[in-house]
């Protein structure tokens, strides 16, 4: 039996946290959103359109999920407490995803701006899951702030470039008391396998799968990605070595010359 | 009065609440929050906030993000 993954006072089966950005139809949405298995699902604030048809959120009432919403697009702290605050009073839920973006090219967190908004967010009751870089420190800062979990990016939002600092995250993953959940960057499975193998207690996608050829597909290469890379690390891999170590035994060769 | 509206100037009758402005853009209201001039407004309060000229109101709910 695997271990189960725990945020806050939520108990979750699924080790993936899925993201609602990027898909072309929310019948793609749906589809692929069954297929990953996942509980928790993000959205983001905007503006009411009017003209929509149908809701992100009938979506995730069918998949019987539970909301994440997030603070996309806010570039100050207080852009996204207010975001926050919206969310929380049109979503019934005190969960966020904290973003708080410092540079619209590489979309890489404002550190100084989410640790003050992360304080005021938790002061406020919030139940906080910051989207933060790679950075140790500043994961440890937010983690001593009160948040219930800290997601380091694995590259830029986006970006599909996978995780290119391990030791980061491994060295967030040692130091953590509340769940790490790897955000951004997971291009293919494979990513999602090494943020599992590293000891990061869940991935979030959201671009991989919405961008994927096939997005039911990448949505259950990734469920089973995930799995695999929590199962490796449970079971707890072999040291890497320069040489080899023979797995035949020496003993008993047959005397043949 | 004028009143921006998500980033829109609109005109409203005197008076008008929250809840008469949010009613006359959506049927459903469900999933969707308020905020006059940067500050949140409670579901509970639309009702009873009048509006004034030159307020700035948005009107948001959930999408597909992130």
């Amino acid at each position: 039996m695997r271990s189960k993954f725990q945020i806050a006072d939520r108990v979750m089966e699924s080790r993936l946290i899925f993201g609602t950005g990027g898909f072309t139809s929310l019948k793609a949405l749906e589809d692929s959103l069954i297929e990953s298995g996942a509980e928790l699902v993000t959205v983001a604030m905007r503006r009411v359109d009017t003209n929509a048809r149908g809701s992100v959120l009938d979506v995730i009432e069918r998949a019987h999920c539970d909301v994440l919403p997030n603070t996309a697009g806010c570039y100050t702290a207080k852009d996204a407490v207010v975001t926050a605050e919206l969310a929380r009073e049109a979503l019934e839920t005190s969960w966020v995803k904290l973003e708080v973006i410092g540079d619209d090219k590489t979309l890489l967190p404002d550190g100084s701006e989410l640790l003050v908004a992360a304080r005021k967010l938790v002061d406020l009751g919030f139940t906080v899951l910051p989207y933060t870089s790679d950075d140790p420190v500043l994961a440890k800062r937010l983690e001593d702030a009160g948040c219930a979990a800290v997601m380091p990016l694995g590259s830029p939002i986006g970006s599909g470039a996978g995780i290119r600092n391990p030791y980061n995250i491994s060295l967030i993953v040692e130091q953590s008391s509340v769940p790490v959940v790897l955000d951004a960057g997971i291009g293919t499975a494979s990513d999602a396998t090494i943020a599992m193998e590293l000891g990061c207690d869940a991935v979030l996608v959201a671009s991989s799968v919405a961008r994927a050829r096939d997005p039911v597909s990448m949505a259950r290469a990734i469920k089973l990605a995930v799995e695999s890379g929590r199962l490796a690390y449970e079971a707890g891999r072999i040291p890497k070595r320069l040489y080899a170590s023979p797995s035949s035994p020496a003993e008993g060769l047959a005397e043949l010359s | 009065m004028k009143v921006i509206v998500n980033g829109e100037e609109k005109v409203l009758r005197e008076g008008e609440t929250l809840e008469g402005l949010i009613s006359s853009l959506l049927k459903d209201h469900r999933g969707v929050a308020a905020a006059v001039d940067g500050e949140v407004v409670p579901r509970d309060r639309w009702g009873a906030s009048r509006l004034n000229e030159g307020q700035t109101v948005e009107v948001v709910t959930a999408v597909q993000g992130g």
